[in-house]
């Protein structure tokens, strides 16, 4: 058989469905795997009050600290409350929070940055002096100061998390949309008679979504680690309210009945993972050199 | 060079003080109220104590009266006295500053020891074990949660093998040495105290590897990420066309390059190591900054906050400086006329 | 032709098939050549036919998912394609160098020119680090640089592309190999540089006896330094054999379409200015069409041409791939229809476009703030007309600010000084409110297929965009008006309902055109509308834009670095050097009998597919390469190149004054350099 026989059969058996399927897992496996744990968690907070075997903040101090077992999966804490039940329940917090502040955040951060991308000038230079200002404090001091301001409450977390959240995204738009904006079809639509709030909105920011959609979802995993430590700090959520990170830090003395922290850090790792997954697939799938291979 | 250089510091300088202005502003206008943090129900309940609470505080002038004496205090190198501690923000400061210093730059230099070369394989290997392990490290140490790390460490290397020390900077029983630069890696071994090196290098071992485990990842995926950047482009096929051996391409063309991120990315890693030491302070006992501004946090201590505020934004300008000025050194694109 | 000596290359059968998840590629399949000591062969072809492929297959510096599948290729005895890869880099750079296309990218911009030089060197031990460093700066001294030394501690990015591409074949020199593969080496080049690069390839070959591959997709440039040709297509050789008789008299019908489908220099348009073209699209390499490849786009095909047919000689040292020429037929030319040559710019009438010492400054970033700006004058006082139905060329090469010249006329950016009148109304200053309603006037085709179409609209939204913007059409009107501009530029209705990405090139320099005639302007500026196309396509966009000039009644403002298209289809041509005109005069004027020495210089670089004439040709070879527009030369900008220089040209700036009705040239000695 000649070499261009074999390259042929080779390549037909390389087409074929099942090794198709293999590309696409080996690609996208890991993508579809951090899918399906979100998805998990997702179902599990939406269903919480359903699924969950017991009421989530009733106290039992005579059950209290018992370990792993049939009645209790993942044991309970120091007030004999339920472990699994708490942490379905902190998936509801842990999500929304994340959802809220990276979706909010993403949007108040493009919208400034590409508008002032588009506009330059000085409205460019005093965005990205904003930007270095916000930088310059780290997310957990600021959100501490501020938490610690308005009082610790979830709203107001979510809020100090806000004012630290806008600019990443706000930088990133900023150099997407100065990609885009010498590309020449904009240019084109500028000859065609179009205004400047058509090209950045119609044309430009369409193009410019890929990016941001990956820095969204590498980002959820982020918010939600911050807002945990903010928690485990006490500046999060208020008592009795199931939160994985102030769940952690209930259980964090608790050396020998490990079940009380392990169990929601876990669930903390999980989703954070899940999100990464997610986010490299995401960004494999956009970059068509990645995607050639 | 040095006109590039006088500039950058100017605006170095305003950024810093612009920074302790919102500061300034954002715990001046929100309705959180030091008096009845510090006061307790009781005093604050009495008008006269609370009137000369705020009196002897200055909370009484106006906000802008409240800033310039801020400033002033600042040029001549005084940065109040903390409502909490009684004492001096600058001695606090300075108290506190060097068990930081020592635990973030520990955490650091691990995380780049560890992920660079890490980072530097798994791209020269791509797609093989030590590649999906470099991976699995760069993942876990980015998604862990800090504060849970911290728990499982201490619960497994401290609570169940006692392999490690548990929380604190020593052991109950040793003695610090005395204080010249407030680094016990450095002060032990100048006081001759060889067993209290080594206790507080002990000691150091968990907290640091917690710290550094998040930034590690950063570090291992960035360098991975910038070396197969550089691996694609035309300058390599060109190396490769010269005949040069594999490992010349790789550590003499694609590893210049690939550092330039990392470089941005390392500073930037390091600034927060410095700033960011909270969740690991407080469960390691640890006696740094980070415990001194959650609490003074918790305690809307605006004089201490101020001054921490002032310093971490001051670590963040230089950093941010030194990134730039390193980077004209690697980049002879971005190195001025 | 062939002496008696051994062949250094012989490549037989080469099979390089790209295995991707779309398929396999067969980008290169079944080529067969050989190569003799100090030979110089070409290789041409459109992208996509192989010859880069072909190229890299020989040092096997090919990436996944290519694969060399079958075939041979031996190197002066050694079987390339099974060598070990330790072995393969000893003759890498060493006894094989290659030299790339880009000089941009090739060096390594963080490492000194100097040390990516020697260590081409040392990496093969044939000299010690200091040697190598002496021997760097006699290798960069051959290759013209001024000063080798201070190259030497260079950084790449303070070198043009033309200087680096210098450093490249010092590089590619440096070990005294058999034999140097140059793919497209000076694509990337203006004209004037690649005369120069050129020049010291060939003078390399004929005093180091380096045999050389030359790969280019241009065949005035394979004319000027090959002793013999590859014509590839859909990777196959179709043709071979020495370019005296293959330029001459082309025995394959794609050769035949290459030589007449680009314009040249050295024969005038004898009024029809439409080029010769073969239909359609070259055939998608991953299914390859049974029998002759080229058929479905042959004006000559015959019934046999469904078999496929093999590489022939058909004659002494020339073979062809073609069932027609096998029994010694040959191709005749193409047939002009000698269309009435009139003039088509109209005097005494008001110009539609006039630009009176119009400027464009760009204030550069700074530093600091301590710093003051620092000016970039790509546009500094032009003036010119265009007069209502005829085609202005604007031709220079990069840097000269043809390109932002358009766009300040276009109003896209805003002019620094001067006036700008449209049709008798003044729209320098005028507000992008104001100016919207001309839009529908002039319109503007771009250089990139790729870039110029927004890649998230649908080619309808694209074309019904503009009609809806300017209330050209009634509701639920567009989509007949979009069918019709697809029908006027040669695309069918099915393509409004696809993403410009399905598209190649050249189909997507139709929808650009189809946008701009969507709003039914009189005047159209393009800029560098066919640069980035093969020269087949080239000629189909060039014949469309004649077609519709013709239908519509329209008036060109054409932009363009390549003299043979701007002379082909202007009646008057501008020529800008780093910002000014220098000359302007109607096109058969100014290619009889150019002034500037500028003119004189650009039209001698200008490679010609027909070697006798291009050995005949004199070369004004310029010095150094354009200078900075930050800060330009005192008086004549062209003086620090021009072999006609005196100091009056440095004192005083020479103005545009008229030499012959119609021709305008700003010099001092006007006709003191001339090749006509």
């Amino acid at each position: 058989m000649s070499g261009v026989e074999t390259a042929l059969l080779a390549a037909t058996v390389e087409s074929g469905t099942g090794a198709r399927r293999r590309r696409w897992l080996r690609r996208y496996g890991l993508a579809a795997l951090g899918g399906v744990v979100i998805a998990i968690w997702a179902i599990a907070a939406i269903l919480a009050p359903w699924i969950a075997p017991y009421p989530p903040d009733v106290v039992n101090v005579a059950g209290r600290l018992l370990p792993p077992s049939d009645l209790h999966w993942l044991g309970t804490d120091v007030l004999g409350r339920d472990v699994f039940t708490r942490v379905l329940y902190g998936a509801r917090t842990s999500l929304a929070v994340g959802f809220i502040v990276v979706l909010l955040g993403a949007l108040f951060g493009t919208l400034l940055g590409a508008i002032a991308a588009y506009i330059r000038g000085w409205a460019e230079e005093a965005l990205m002096r904003a930007t270095d200002l916000v930088f310059c404090f780290p997310p957990i001091i600021l959100a501490m100061a501020i938490a610690a301001a308005l009082g610790i409450g979830t709203r107001n977390t979510v809020i100090a998390m806000l004012v630290v959240w806008w600019p990443k995204f706000a930088r990133l738009a900023r150099s997407l949309v100065i990609g885009q904006r010498s590309a020449e079809y904009v240019a084109a639509a500028q000859a065609i008679g179009f205004g400047p709030s058509h090209i950045l909105f119609r044309q430009i920011i369409p193009n410019a979504v890929g990016p941001l959609v990956v820095l969204v979802t590498l980002d959820l995993g982020n918010a939600i680690l911050v807002f945990a430590g903010l928690s485990f700090l006490g500046l999060g959520v208020v008592p009795p309210t199931a939160e994985w990170g102030s769940m952690v830090s209930e259980g964090r003395e608790l050396v020998n009945q490990w079940w009380v922290a392990t169990f929601p850090g876990l669930a903390i790792l999980s989703v954070v993972i899940g999100f990464n997954f997610v986010g490299d697939g995401i960004r494999d799938w956009l970059d068509p050199h990645a995607r050639r291979r | 060079m040095l006109r590039y250089l006088a500039s950058r510091l100017c605006i170095a300088v305003l950024m810093v003080l612009l920074a302790t202005l919102v500061i300034f502003l954002i715990a001046n206008m929100v309705p959180g109220d030091p008096v009845l943090t510090q006061l307790g129900d009781i005093a604050a309940n009495n008008p006269d104590m609370v009137a000369a609470f705020r009196h002897r505080w200055g909370l009484d002038l106006p906000l802008w009266d409240r800033y310039w004496i801020f400033l002033t205090g600042l040029f001549h190198g005084d940065l109040g006295i903390s409502i909490g501690s009684q004492r001096p923000v600058l001695e606090d400061i300075a108290q506190y500053a060097p068990a930081t210093v020592e635990l973030s730059t520990i955490a650091f230099l691990l995380a780049l020891i560890v992920g660079l070369p890490l980072g530097v394989v798994a791209a020269m290997k791509r797609d093989t074990w030590i590649d999906h392990l470099a991976r699995s490290i760069s993942l876990v140490g980015v998604s862990a949660p800090t504060f849970w790390l911290a728990f499982v460490m201490l619960a497994v290397f401290y609570g169940a093998l006692e392999w490690a020390p548990g929380p604190g900077q020593i052991s109950a029983s040793t003695f610090p040495p005395p204080t010249i630069t407030g680094i016990m890696l450095i002060d032990a071994p100048l006081a001759g105290d060889w067993d209290t090196f080594w206790d507080a290098a002990a000691h150091l071992v968990l907290p640091s590897i917690v710290l550094a485990a998040s930034t590690l990842g950063l570090i291992t995926r960035t360098t991975r990420a910038a070396m197969l950047e550089a691996l694609s482009q035309d300058y390599i096929r060109v190396a490769r066309a010269k005949g040069l051996v594999r490992r010349s391409i790789m550590l003499g063309h694609a590893l210049p390059n690939a550092l330039l991120p990392v470089v941005t990315l390392g500073g930037l890693a390091y600034a927060q190591l410095l700033t960011g030491t909270v969740l690991t302070e407080s469960i390691f006992s640890w006696p740094g900054l980070g415990r001194y501004t959650f609490q003074s946090a918790v305690r809307l201590d605006f004089p201490a906050i101020m001054g921490i505020t002032l310093v971490v934004a001051a670590i963040y300008v230089l950093v941010n400086l030194l990134v730039d000025l390193s980077y004209a050194a690697l980049d002879p694109r971005v190195s001025r006329r | 032709m062939h002496d008696a000596a051994e062949p250094i290359l012989r490549v037989e059968n080469l099979h390089t098939w790209f295995f991707t998840d779309g398929g396999v590629v067969r980008a290169v399949d079944g080529v067969s050549f050989t190569l003799h000591p100090g030979e110089t062969l070409g290789i041409v072809g459109e992208s996509g036919s192989g010859k880069s492929v072909t190229a890299k297959s020989i040092i096997r510096l090919l990436d996944e998912p290519a694969r060399i599948v079958e075939g041979t290729i031996s190197f002066r005895g050694r079987d390339m394609v099974h060598l070990s890869d330790e072995a393969l880099r000893e003759i890498r750079g060493a006894e094989i160098a290659m030299v790339f296309q880009d000089p941009m990218t090739s060096l390594n911009p963080v490492l000194r020119i100097g040390r990516q030089l020697v260590e081409t060197m040392t990496a093969h031990r044939r000299f010690g680090a200091k040697a190598a460093r002496e021997r760097g700066v006699t290798l960069l001294r051959r290759m013209g640089m001024a000063t080798p030394e201070r190259a030497m501690n260079g950084w790449p990015h303070r070198f043009s592309g033309g200087m680096r591409q210098r450093v490249m074949l010092a590089m590619g020199f440096a070990n005294e190999p058999t034999l140097l593969i140059a793919d497209e080496p000076t694509t990337a080049l203006d004209v004037t540089i690649q005369a120069q690069i050129l020049d010291l390839l060939r003078e390399l070959n004929a005093d180091l006896g380096t045999a050389v591959i030359l790969i280019s997709h241009d065949l005035g440039v394979i004319a000027d330094v090959c002793s013999r040709v590859l014509v590839m297509y859909a990777g196959e050789v179709v043709e071979e054999g020495a370019p005296e008789d293959l330029l001459s008299d082309p025995r394959h019908p794609y050769t035949w379409a290459l030589l007449h489908a680009a314009p040249r220099l050295d024969q005038a348009n004898d009024g029809d200015r439409r080029l010769t073209t073969i239909e359609g699209q070259p055939p998608d390499a991953r299914d390859w069409p049974a029998g002759c490849r080229f058929r479905a786009r042959c004006p000559f095909a015959v019934a046999k041409c469904v078999e496929h047919p093999d590489l022939l000689p058909i004659g002494e040292d020339r073979a062809a791939r073609c069932w027609v020429t096998q029994d010694g037929a040959t191709l005749r030319p193409p047939t002009h229809a000698r269309a009435v040559g009139e003039a088509r710019t109209a005097t005494g009438v008001q110009p539609l476009l006039e630009v009176r010492a119009l400027a464009k400054h760009f204030e550069l970033p700074r530093d600091s703030f301590l710093e003051p700006h620092r000016i970039l004058r790509a546009v500094d006082g032009v003036d010119f007309d265009v007069f209502p139905g005829e085609t202005v060329g604007l031709v220079g090469e990069s840097g000269c600010g043809k390109s932002t010249l358009a766009r300040v006329v276009m109003r896209l950016t805003e002019p620094t000084e001067g006036r700008i009148v449209f049709d008798g109304q003044d729209i320098t200053h005028m507000s992008q409110a104001a100016i919207r309603p001309l839009r529908r006037r002039m319109q503007m085709i771009f250089q990139d297929p790729y870039g110029s179409l927004n890649p998230r609209m649908m080619v309808g939204e694209i074309l019904s965009g503009p009609l809806r913007l300017h209330g050209l059409v009634p509701a639920g009107g567009a989509r007949e008006r979009v069918r019709e501009l697809l029908d006027l530029v040669g695309l069918p209705p099915a393509a409004a309902a696809r993403f410009p990405h399905e598209f190649s090139g050249g189909q997507r320099q139709r929808i650009s055109i189809a946008r701009a005639l969507a709003v039914e302007p009189g005047f159209i500026i393009g800029d560098e509308p066919i640069s980035a196309l093969d020269v087949n396509i080239q000629a189909q966009i060039i014949n469309l834009m004649i077609g519709l000039q013709e239908r519509l009644g329209l008036t060109y403002l054409f932009i363009a670095h390549d003299l043979a298209v701007v002379r082909h289809i202007s009646d008057r041509i501008v020529v800008l050097y780093l910002g000014r005109v220098v000359e302007t005069a109607p096109s058969q004027e100014l290619f009889a009998r150019p002034l500037h020495p500028y003119t004189n210089s650009l039209i001698s670089a200008v490679p010609v597919p027909d070697p006798h004439l291009a050995r005949r040709r004199r070369r004004i070879a310029l010095q150094g390469e354009v200078p900075n527009a930050v800060d330009p030369p005192s008086g004549c900008r062209f003086r620090t190149r021009c072999p006609a220089a005196a100091t009056r040209c440095a004192e005083e700036t020479p103005s545009l004054t008229q030499a012959a009705p119609g021709h305008f040239v700003a010099c001092h000695f006007p006709g003191s350099v001339t090749v006509v």
